[in-house]
């Protein structure tokens, strides 16, 4: 794809600019309005791009200025961002859904003069933000609906800017291609903000050098082509957005399609069908859900069709894709399930052309993950963040895994510090956080390094597996590592499980709290006439023990063949009386569990654990929902396991 | 779509009154509506408030008095007499075509636009679909303007009804109405979904020009939206005029909104 031409090209105006050369009549970008997808191609999207461009300056934006854009998906808010760097300045893209007070923020940080806002809805926000911070000089507006009574001093339509644009171009020709001229690959080409958990968000800024580089190996690394079609419908604000209908769609030459509204994404992608596609996990589990849910009201043999096929994928779909081993006869069931199944229920996802999909973010569900890779679709992790521009690590075909989020792409080195953080260095380090150097110098090391803030580690195939947050990560007294919520979650994937919280730092061997999820148990005890008054007397029942002890034997199953976790496994358990609650502080008000004060509050339990008793006495306080205060007093069973050894491993590839 | 001049009356009622059989519907009711006006008809559970929207649609005759619109004396005239001349409503309980999608509702109030014949439409050749073609995009402005896109081609009986109402809201819109007659447009609907309405409403007032008269039960909506309100009670007139001096009527708050409810 990179031809010479192109890698001269080292801004995105300058890369725009040939574009509309070299894919003059091809489409660079579609917007669904009234009912039809419009297109742009890339020749009239750099002409609105540069007219705009023109229109800026005669507003007088200049170098160094910012212009922030709030809206959806639009082809004229992308190509605003080219006009604002056409003329040396930098776009801020914000988070649409944000109130007008978290964008303030933004817009007073980075000193922007200038608002581009989507609707009435954007230039409402936009305006409140102008009352409290009045350096904000113009609103500029593409969607003219609702838009009567507005100050025409300060609020202005992007159509009459970019016909001043023209006529400056006409009465000036040359002005704005000398512009684009003075750019340079190490000028900020955009500053993402990030939604920071704790504290204010920081300002990512990228080069032009940072995004082109980054999505010219990306697309070395996957094949990507002139011919991908893109729906681009996750926030502008969203690096990945600023990486996948961005950068790559200007370098490889793709075409971006931007979605009617949010509420008609799933029919918009139906019809596109798009061949490349991104999606958190989240996304994909809805997708499944509203699946099920609707097989189930399906006829008999639609709902037999579909379970028979479905099984048929599960067992051969995935290794077909892999290039792995399968009977004649079961290629001839798959070929026959994809006629009868897998092909509708991939044109009802919007996914029948897709040939390469990318999920991140969050870890996703073994089972999730596999639907869709048996169906066909190539389903793949990457690892990544803002300061990265995206790309640390990516899973090359053939090599996806569950549980692994690949390997670093070409240009980016990753390695393991001692506490197991993740560090990477790459072309795409992003250059500082705006306006802030000690949080740069916190994040970034003097000779390009950065710092992830998550722990991993490299498995036995060299694959990258994030565990848990660094700061979280302890050790154990043989040297391993131990890492809390990478145990929790696993072992709260069993819908018997509702919450863990596993101990191991500085100690001999991992140990446990459990809490049982009283639905889940409470329906295996009717099942099995096992009867209960409350919620303590089930958690006490010799048979949930047993139940619990096999989930945690499974696991540990599977953690004895990783060899970074085999020292991890769980030893000793208990099932705690009382279910962990916010209102007794155990719990944050969003269910996170709050290790410290769990750890305070039990140290009587955990000092059991890790001696040889067989039970435990504890009294402890409850609040009730009135806020009134009770007490529960209850003996306690621990019960040990045997390390897992090495020769289960059937059963452990069997899960 | 000239611009707004509040003098124009548009419809004027003089001295209407009607009757079925020994009922007295309407009694010397008289009332003129302004161009560009947002009209409220508000009173109490058979004040006659749906038989003076049916009287202006043609749907009924008056008994007595006269009625002008658009500067003319009307006499006799038929609901789709009423349709040609611009006036178009909606109805208290939604009355679409439950079978058909949005656009092919919305499609329905194009009807009286269309010029081409049958025989042509269904050979979809010629002037009959570069009709057809101008029209879906009117229908598609209007889909735009009321933002219900994501249900373009769901059927309409298995949307809520809050999104019905908008559909209906739109396919009387279809016909380009001078006059819109708005029955309780927000009946049955959520604070969520009646502050939409509003919104939806005066923006047809204000960006189409519009003149709308409306039936609400809703004071607070009434009171938000409407430049002129008038009150009816068992068939008579007992009040008229800016809401803020209608809600200060004794007569009105008497009759109506002195019970809290």
């Amino acid at each position: 794809m990179t031809d010479s031409k192109e890698s001269q090209a080292q801004t995105f105006p300058k890369l725009l600019r040939m574009r509309a050369k070299q894919s003059a009549g091809r489409p660079a970008m579609r917007e669904k309005a009234y009912g039809i997808w419009q297109t742009w191609n890339w020749d009239t999207f750099a002409e609105e791009a540069f007219a705009f461009a023109g229109g800026l300056a005669q507003l007088g934006f200049t170098t160094n200025d910012k212009l922030i854009i709030i809206g959806d998906n639009r082809p004229r808010l992308y190509g605003a961002m080219v006009a604002a760097q056409a003329l040396g300045g930098i776009p801020i893209p914000a988070y649409q859904d944000s109130a007008a007070d978290e964008i303030q923020y933004v817009v007073e940080h980075a000193e922007a003069r200038f608002i581009l806002a989507e609707d009435q809805e954007q230039v409402d926000k936009a305006l409140e933000i102008r009352e409290k911070y009045p350096q904000v000089e113009k609103v500029i507006y593409s969607d003219p609906k609702g838009m009567r009574g507005y100050d025409p001093q300060v609020v202005v339509n992007i159509e009459d800017l970019m016909e001043r644009g023209r006529e400056f171009a006409k009465a000036h020709p040359g002005e704005i291609d000398a512009q684009i001229d003075k750019g340079t690959p190490a000028d900020p080409a955009v500053i993402l903000y990030t939604s920071g958990t704790t504290g204010k968000p920081k300002g990512v800024v990228l080069s032009h050098s940072n995004l082109m580089v980054t999505a010219r190996n990306s697309i070395a690394f996957d094949n990507i082509s002139a011919n991908e079609e893109v729906l681009a419908y996750l926030p502008m604000a969203w690096v990945g957005d600023n990486t996948f209908s961005f950068a790559q769609a200007f370098v490889a030459g793709f075409c971006v399609n931007c979605p009617e509204s949010a509420s008609t994404v799933m029919q918009d992608l139906r019809e596109i069908g798009p061949t490349y596609y991104f999606a958190p996990p989240r996304v994909f589990e809805n997708l499944l859900t509203s699946v099920m849910i609707r097989m189930e009201d399906a006829g008999a043999i639609k709902r037999w069709l579909f379970h028979h096929f479905m099984a048929v994928a599960k067992r051969v779909g995935v290794s077909l894709m892999d290039g792995g081993a399968v009977s004649v006869a079961d290629r001839l069931r798959y070929w026959l399930g994809d006629i009868l199944i897998y092909g509708p229920l991939k044109n009802t996802l919007g996914m029948s052309r897709v040939r390469l999909a990318y999920t991140a973010g969050e870890a996703i569900g073994p089972e999730l993950f596999d639907f869709y890779r048996s169906l066909g679709i190539n389903l793949k992790q990457l690892y990544g963040q803002t300061e990265a521009t995206v790309f640390i690590t990516m899973q090359p075909d053939g090599e996806v895994r569950s549980n692994t989020v690949g390997k670093p792409p070409p240009g980016v080195k990753v390695r393991i510090e001692d506490n197991s953080e993740v560090m990477y260095t790459s072309p795409g380090v992003f250059q500082e956080y705006f306006k802030n150097p000690q949080a740069t110098a916190e994040t970034k090391t003097s000779d390009n390094w950065v710092h992830t803030g998550d722990a991993g580690y490299f498995d036995d195939e060299g694959h990258l597996r994030i565990i848990d947050r660094a700061k979280d990560v302890g050790k154990l007294n043989d040297g391993a590592m131990f890492a809390p919520k990478f145990l929790e979650n696993k072992l709260k994937f069993f819908p018997e499980i509702k919450e863990v919280v596993a101990f191991g730092d500085k100690r001999d061997f991992v140990a446990a709290f459990i809490n049982i999820d009283l639905i889940a148990v409470g329906n295996w005890a009717e099942r099995n006439n096992i009867s209960y008054a409350s919620y303590q007397e089930l958690a006490a029942h010799p048979d949930v023990y047993k139940l619990i002890q096999k989930c945690i034997q499974q696991i540990n199953s599977d953690l004895v063949l990783d060899s970074h976790l085999a020292s991890s496994q769980i030893l000793r358990f208990l099932i705690l009386h009382k279910e962990l609650d916010a209102d007794d502080g155990e719990l944050t008000r969003t269910g996170k569990v709050r290790r410290r004060i769990v750890q305070e509050k039990y140290q009587g339990l955990i000092d059991a654990l890790y001696s040889n008793q067989q039970h435990v006495d504890i009294v402890s306080e409850v609040t009730f929902e009135d806020g009134t205060k009770g007490s529960v007093s209850a003996d306690l069973k621990i019960l040990d396991l045997s390390r897992a050894e090495q020769q289960t491993e059937p059963l452990a590839k069997a899960s | 779509m000239s611009e707004p001049q509040a003098d124009n009356i548009i419809l004027g009622f003089d001295n209407v009154s009607i009757s079925f059989g020994a009922v007295t519907a309407l009694t010397q009711v008289s009332f003129e509506v302004p161009e560009h006006e947002v009209v409220a008809i508000i009173g109490p559970n058979g004040a006659g408030k749906t038989t003076a929207l049916n009287v202006i649609n043609g749907v009924y005759q008056p008994t007595q008095g006269t009625i002008t619109y658009k500067g003319e004396v009307r006499q006799g005239m038929r609901p789709h007499e009423a349709a040609v001349q611009g006036i178009a409503r909606t109805f208290q309980n939604v009355a679409l075509f439950k079978g058909m999608n949005t656009v092919d509702n919305i499609m329905t109030g194009r009807n009286l636009k269309m010029k081409s014949n049958l025989f042509m439409q269904g050979l979809y050749w010629g002037p009959a679909q570069r009709e057809e073609i101008a029209h879906r995009q009117a229908v598609e402005k209007i889909i735009d303007f009321l933002e219900i896109e994501p249900v373009r081609k769901t059927i309409v009986g298995r949307l809520p009804f809050g999104l019905q109402k908008r559909v209906e809201l739109g396919r009387a819109l279809a016909a380009e109405p001078d006059i819109l007659l708005l029955d309780e447009p927000m009946a049955g609907m959520n604070l969520e979904e009646k502050e939409d309405m509003c919104r939806f409403v005066l923006d047809v007032n204000e960006e189409l020009g519009t003149t709308i008269v409306l039936i609400e039960h809703d004071m607070s909506i009434v009171m938000d939206i409407s430049d002129r309100v008038i009150v009816l009670e068992y068939g008579r007139k007992i009040s008229e005029g800016k809401p803020d001096a209608v809600r200060n009527d004794q007569k009105v708050i008497d009759a109506y909104l002195g019970v809290p409810h």
